[in-house]
């Protein structure tokens, strides 16, 4: 079975985020990056798969951004993927730019499955698998708790307002990960060891023009901080006197 | 002739859901501001109060029907959708930005090469087009995004934009019989959870943390939840200690909140839980430790023990709702 994962690289989640000069984008200094927390998920069930159907199954990562990145793709690799491809552009892209440059490299493979994480942490939208699978005219699942073959089909679990949608797809096929589809391990020292050793592919990302500009980056406005209205229980009818009268929220 | 929006209005078994009027009353704002007509869409096979539409200031729906699309399938809803928005040269589309929408959003602006933004909290088109503010980084920061593209879809978060309601009108409905082609994704059951309502969903959430010591204390957060009719959510903390389900998990790698009320129970407030709540309207915090950073940005706090304070402030709600 021949399996893509695609990562991003993101800022650790404990980041305090500081708008940067421009206004547009967030000040990198200090901050630390990481594999996109969803794309853990990714990985992992991508390795899952891959011992499962055993054989010369072979798990390739694939991200979109610049030498940085690389650092992301050696951690999946240490996780266990064989190798990476770095699609390099320096600029920001929106969803559609990265799923654009995604799609025409995995055109030019045979995979299986493509497993994303259903969104990275940074710019939230989670629009990328399903505009890869549109444009790899392959069928998509995100969101996705729970997985398992079917013969030629994939059974898919979506997490949605309420439970779960049950999903039937068809291979080959995009999964964007959600949080609870697995426990992504922890690569061993010997995984890191290796994974010096995997190669990682250069080559410059498919053109695309960005159809979405963002003109402004800021801070929510801080929020005042409130009143302590006691250290116990009496004061509760005070609370909830404000919580009728004053917010009028109950 | 005048440019068009399409609104795409949500349906869960059979009946258009509040998020859907929320997304028509958005097109029909929008429609005004920039002189727009307004066109809504609604895909399944039976839907029985497409003609409420009317009260928000629709004219005309029209519905996409087959009872191939009576479950969703995101190949086949995004390509009718698609295609109508084609057939009518629709300029913006726009759904809310609900599980469906969150999915279907990204097909429809891919087949289209649409310019899109997700999870909308505001629409400003005084500049003559949409200037949409979304949050990013789970809500650390927002973004002003602009479209740079002929077609654009753009989602709202839902709870955000309150339906507004014109005068008591029934809009006229369009059958249209469609026949979707690719239906290679496709729904085939549904697992209820067992939870009553979806911390996203929620105009009330009240969480617990780690402050509760066990998943066996969590009962004084679900029945103080049930008392203010609202929904358990959780922190990072505990659903990574396997205490909850992921899918109740506030903040970043969970879910970004805005309710009316957040009330959060033996939760100090790690950034990335900050993050994905500190839009809730009024926030309430009881935890022992003062200086726990949930205290910063909360509006009313206790400062004192959850086993103590959350059964009477239980109690309390009980008693008011009561009266």
């Amino acid at each position: 079975m021949n399996i893509a994962v695609c990562v991003s690289h993101v800022p650790d989640t404990a980041t305090k985020i500081k708008i940067g000069d421009d206004n547009k984008t967030i000040n990198k200094a200090g901050v630390t990056y990481i594999i996109n927390p969803y794309d853990e998920f990714a990985v992992e069930e991508a390795l899952t798969w891959k011992e499962k159907a055993g054989g010369d199954s072979k798990i390739t990562i694939l991200s979109v951004g610049g030498d940085s990145n690389k650092e992301t793709i050696r951690k999946a690799l240490a996780m266990g993927a064989d190798d990476g491809i770095l699609l390099k552009d320096d600029n920001p892209r929106d969803s559609m730019g990265i799923a654009k440059a995604l799609s025409k490299e995995i055109k030019s493979h045979k995979f299986d499955v493509v497993f994303c994480g259903k969104q990275s942490v940074d710019y939230d939208a989670g629009a990328v698998p399903q505009m890869l699978a549109e444009f790899l005219d392959y069928s998509c699942a995100t969101v996705v708790v729970a997985l398992k073959m079917d013969g030629n089909k994939i059974i898919a679990e979506r997490e949605v307002e309420g439970g779960r949608e049950v999903v039937e797809l068809e291979l080959p096929a995009v999964i964007g990960a959600q949080k609870g589809l697995n426990e992504p391990r922890y690569a061993s020292l010997k995984g890191i060891m290796s994974a010096k050793k995997k190669t990682i592919e250069e080559k410059p990302a498919a053109q695309a023009e960005n159809l979405s500009e963002i003109i402004k980056m800021y801070s929510p406005p801080a929020k005042q901080s409130g009143r302590i209205l006691g250290t116990d229980a009496s004061a509760v009818p005070e609370l909830v006197r404000l919580l009728r009268e004053e917010a009028k929220v109950i | 002739m005048a440019k068009k929006i399409l609104a795409i209005l949500e349906q869960r078994d059979g009946k258009l859901k509040k998020s859907a009027f929320e997304a028509a009353t958005i097109a029909v704002r929008i429609a005004s501001e920039l002189n727009y007509e307004v066109e809504v869409v609604a895909v399944g096979n039976e839907i029985t109060n497409l003609s409420e539409t009317g009260d928000y200031g629709i004219k005309k729906i029209t519905h996409l029907k087959s009872d191939k699309l009576e479950n969703y399938s995101s190949s086949g809803y995004s390509e009718v959708i698609a295609n109508f928005a084609k057939e009518i040269d629709a300029d913006y589309l726009l759904m809310a930005n609900t599980a469906l929408g969150k999915d279907l959003a990204p097909y429809i602006a891919a087949k289209l090469n649409a310019g899109l933004i997700m999870d909308a909290i505001n629409i400003d088109s005084s500049s003559g087009e949409i200037i949409a503010t979304r949050p990013v980084y789970a809500g650390k920061s927002l973004i002003n995004v602009k479209f740079n593209s002929q077609k654009k879809v753009l989602t709202i978060r839902p709870n955000i934009f309150k339906p507004a309601v014109k005068g008591k009108n029934e809009s006229e409905i369009i059958v249209k019989e469609v026949e979707p082609s690719n239906l290679k994704s496709k729904v085939i059951d549904f697992k209820k959870s067992d939870s009553k309502l979806d911390v996203a969903e929620a105009d009330i959430i009240v969480s617990g943390g780690r402050g509760l010591k066990g998943p066996e204390n969590f009962h004084l957060v679900e029945e103080l939840a049930e008392a203010l009719g609202g929904a358990v959510g959780a922190s990072r903390a505990v659903v990574d200690a396997g205490w909850r389900p992921h899918r109740e998990q506030v903040g970043q790698t969970g879910k970004t909140v805005s309710p009316s009320l957040y009330v959060a129970c033996g939760i100090s407030g790690a950034i990335q839980h900050l993050a994905g709540m500190s839009s809730a309207k009024y926030i309430v915090a009881i935890n022992k430790d003062k200086d726990a950073p949930i205290f910063n940005i909360a509006d009313y706090g206790i400062a004192g023990d959850v086993f103590e304070i959350v059964p009477v402030l239980t109690k309390e709600i009980k008693k008011i709702k009561l009266q």
